[in-house]
């Protein structure tokens, strides 16, 4: 009872079960879920498939974190990719090829590696504060981005480009798909290898753990490409959503959305212990705040405020020193009972006494 | 006489956390114009004392009295308003502001309410004269070395209005000049009428400084005891609780003719690092201890970053088993078998958030690669292996590394660095901070591993540990190792000469 209570995770959880129970309550068709054509559909499976792009960022923020770092260019890195990839399918004479949309994905992604392995070169080699080094790419990305596709938001009308997005695999959004196959991949390359635990330690004691020969400078630029890779893919997705290379919107804010969904999941920004399944919640409660403000009819004008009371409010809760309350209170309350209990047991031994 | 009553008295004092006691039903009194000593283990509750006193932490039971009137602090603040001052062994002061800044932070001097930096400069030259340090207030506190910070911080601390001047492990960071200046300080307040707590774990220091010692134990309190009537002896079986088991005797000491370049394990030939060490010569026999002897800042944390390819060499060879070494990185070195153990446990060693299973295989996971991860179970069998062997207490494997005591966080330290099986084990300060019980088990475990074959540089400020381990004692002063002995011809008396000896003009 009190390690559920305990875990890490419970808060974040709550959080979001209470976020899902409120829409259900004021809406009941939230949570409905229909089949149609061997399809899932409802405003549960949109929110999986709408998360995909932040769930691809805020896992590889997630590790960028857990060194200490900060990877502030993923929004720009979404754009260049997005615009790579539109460029070749807009040059090439058969945009419906798959082949075509493969190498168009490829090559958008290998650019992202090399974006990331900048950033991580900038960190890891030179030494520069993380902070400054991603900011170098998140505004000049943008204009690599425009460089790219000219300074036009460039179309396409590409079958297996939308599909990315708008696709459906086993009954489920393919883009939500994409996102499990990077969060299983993630927790593999976690669990399977020693990259956990020892990213953990170069992030908690980046010095101890040069003299105990560990590989600090690998495993930081490891975490700022894979990092790069997983915004490439993200900005896949949403060029693929809206059928477009939009260098000025892809992925705009995304890299504070991303760092809060890391932080709702329980991953301290003063790196170290990291929590992937954390993040994953963060991202939903996110996402489900989103949806929340269309579905329950929130004005456009409003929506901001809206969004930023509820992320306080669950930014609070989660708080250490609103947990020690909590905890404390209901410890009061389990006391105070037991104490009642107790003065009860205490008469009946009078009675018996007496 | 029986008149003076106590300034400061603790009645019945208990801490708890969760079920545990860290303090159980503790008295203690400090008198005016008295230097008092708390000793005990690490974990024997010295520093909760400390706390409940300072109004860090509050008691669940008990009593603080001062000047006779019962006093509960709320926060350390209402303890220094009460003239209640402390010195914590890790500096808490910052480094990017000027000494003077420092000294009066938080209570800047005014005038017409705004701070006046001129006034602070004055207040802040005035105290640290009174301190005898040749400073100038306005220079930044970073700037100085880390015995200049902590003999700040004890200026901070002695600004104030003080009637209490708490030290816990004022003298850890500091060298011998250093140390009798501090002391001349700490007599002076005390002729004027301040009543001193003063925790440090070298016996010497408070034979020499303090009036009475109290000592504690488990949480408990064993006695309160005037210096001069407590035996060593007695006082360090009071704080362990048991017999300590002598430090055994080094099986053998090697002959100065043993060492010649062939049986030398590791070579080191006018090794040169920047701002650390110059031309320094070492060689190193297998299962030989060479302990390295000087003072703060002569250069010995320099020549062990230089041996284990922690700092960049300027000049010089080191020859690894007959063959060259450019040692690049400390992985290089540890994968020639070379390992090192920081001086600075905390900043330098630990990895205070994960397990000890975490720690101790880090070094070995880091040398087998990422990719091959060591299966969890012999991870938690290898680390449980060393938990035994070493008596790493509490044998709790998945406890964080920071919640343990010094002295078993350097046990896991080494644990880290033994798993490597390494050739060469260079040790900086490792009983530094720690308990007489650990202190004496670490310098019998490097005994132990010398006697099988390992060869091991063993850094100290204390030179009785030097001798007591060292098969030869390298001196070294300003950056050179003036001389190389055999400790079998060493007394500390002669060691000290040479440590201390002023070096002679070169040229």
């Amino acid at each position: 009872m009190t390690a559920v209570y305990k875990h890490r995770l419970f808060w974040p959880i709550v959080s979001l079960v209470t976020l899902i129970a409120i829409n259900a309550i004021a809406r009941p068709q939230f949570i409905k879920i229909t089949m149609r054509d061997g399809e899932l559909y409802g405003p549960l499976i949109s929110i999986l498939r709408e998360s995909a792009p932040l769930m691809l960022v805020a896992l590889g923020m997630t590790i960028v974190i857990a060194t200490r770092g900060i990877d502030l260019s993923v929004g720009a890195t979404m754009a260049v990719s997005g615009a790579v990839a539109l460029t070749i399918i807009d040059g090439s004479g058969d945009p419906g090829n798959l082949g075509t949309v493969l190498v168009a994905c490829i090559v958008a992604v290998l650019v992202s590696l090399v974006l990331g392995a900048w950033n991580g070169f900038l960190v890891s080699v030179v030494g520069i504060q993380p902070i400054i080094a991603t900011l170098v790419l998140m505004l000049a990305g943008r204009g690599v981005a425009l460089l790219i596709t000219g300074g036009f938001i460039t179309t396409v009308n590409s079958e297996p480009f939308a599909f990315i997005a708008s696709g459906y695999l086993l009954a489920l959004p393919f883009a939500f798909l994409i996102g499990v196959v990077a969060i299983v991949a993630m927790s593999l390359v976690e669990r399977r290898t020693a990259l956990g635990v020892l990213t953990e330690a170069v992030g908690i004691n980046p010095e101890a753990s040069r003299l105990a020969g560990v590989r600090s400078r690998s495993i930081i630029w490891g975490a700022y490409m894979v990092s790069g890779v997983l915004a490439g893919v993200a900005g896949l997705i949403y060029a693929s959503n809206i059928r477009a290379a939009d260098a000025n919107a892809a992925g705009v804010f995304i890299e504070l959305y991303a760092i809060l969904a890391v932080v709702l999941g329980g991953t301290s920004l003063n790196g170290g212990k990291f929590s992937i399944a954390g993040t994953v919640v963060g991202v939903l409660i996110i996402q489900t705040l989103e949806s929340s403000i269309l579905f329950l009819g929130v004005s456009s004008a409003q929506s901001p405020v809206f969004f930023g009371f509820v992320v306080a409010l669950v930014v609070v809760v989660q708080s250490p020193r609103m947990r020690e309350g909590l905890a404390s209170l209901s410890g009061r309350l389990r006391s105070r009972g037991a104490d009642a209990r107790n003065d009860a047991a205490r008469n009946d031994d009078k009675v018996e006494v007496a | 006489m029986d008149e003076v009553r106590p300034l400061l008295e603790l009645t019945g004092a208990t801490v708890r956390f969760g079920a545990d006691a860290a303090l159980d039903h503790v008295d203690f009194r400090l008198y005016p114009g008295e230097v008092h000593s708390l000793m005990g283990e690490n974990g024997a509750g010295k520093s909760t004392l400390i706390k409940a006193i300072t109004g860090a932490l509050a008691m669940d039971e008990g009593e603080l009295r001062l000047g006779g009137e019962p006093v509960a602090f709320a926060t350390p603040h209402q303890a220094q308003a009460a003239g209640i001052s402390t010195v914590y062994q890790e500096i808490e002061l910052l480094p990017n502001l000027s000494v003077a800044e420092n000294v009066f932070l938080g209570r800047e001097p005014r005038r017409g309410g705004v701070v006046s930096r001129r006034l602070m400069r004055e207040h802040a030259a005035a105290v640290l004269e009174d301190l005898g340090l040749a400073l100038d207030p306005a220079s930044l506190l970073g700037t100085h070395s880390v015995a200049v910070q902590q003999l700040v911080a004890i200026a901070r601390a002695i600004s104030a209005d003080v009637r209490v001047l708490v030290l816990d492990e004022p003298t850890s960071s500091l060298d011998l000049d250093e140390v009798a200046e501090l002391f001349r300080v700490i007599r002076e307040l005390k002729a004027r009428g301040v009543a001193i707590l003063f925790v440090s774990h070298f016996l010497d220091q408070v034979y020499e400084l303090a009036d009475r010692i109290t000592v504690l134990r488990d949480g408990e309190l064993v006695g309160e005891y005037l210096t001069g009537e407590l035996l060593r002896i007695d006082l360090v079986q009071k704080m362990l609780g048991r017999e300590i088991g002598e430090v055994r005797a080094r099986g053998r000491v090697h002959e100065d003719d043993a060492v010649d370049g062939a049986a030398a394990v590791l070579r080191a030939r006018g090794v040169s690092v920047a701002h650390g060490v110059a031309d320094a010569d070492v060689d190193l026999a297998e299962g030989e201890v060479l302990g390295i002897a000087g003072l703060l800042g002569s250069g010995r944390t320099s020549l062990a970053h230089a041996l284990t390819g922690v700092a960049h060499l300027e000049a010089g060879v080191i020859r690894i088993e007959s063959a060259d070494a450019r040692l690049d990185s400390p992985r290089h070195a540890i994968s020639l078998g070379v390992v090192y153990s920081s001086e600075n446990r905390r900043r330098d060693g630990i990895v205070a958030e994960l397990s000890v299973v975490d720690n101790i295989t880090l070094a070995l996971q880091s040398e087998r690669g990422v990719f091959r991860r060591i299966p969890p179970a012999r991870r938690r069998e290898l680390a449980a292996s060393w938990v035994d062997a070493l008596d790493i207490r509490p044998p709790d494997l998945d406890r964080p590394v920071g919640t343990l005591s010094g002295g078993n966080q350097q046990k896991v330290l080494l644990a880290r660095l033994l798993a490597l099986s390494p050739r060469v084990l260079v040790l900086d300060e490792p009983t530094r901070g720690i308990d007489v019980g650990a202190k004496v088990e670490i310098q019998n475990l490097v005994s132990e591993l010398a006697d099988n074959g390992m060869s091991v540089v063993f850094i100290s400020a204390e030179l009785e540990e030097v001798l007591r381990v060292g098969d030869r004692v390298a001196v070294m002063r300003d950056g050179h190792i003036v001389e190389t002995v055999a400790a079998a011809d060493l007394t500390t008396d002669s060691l000290l000469a040479l440590v201390a000896q002023p070096t002679e003009g070169e040229d």
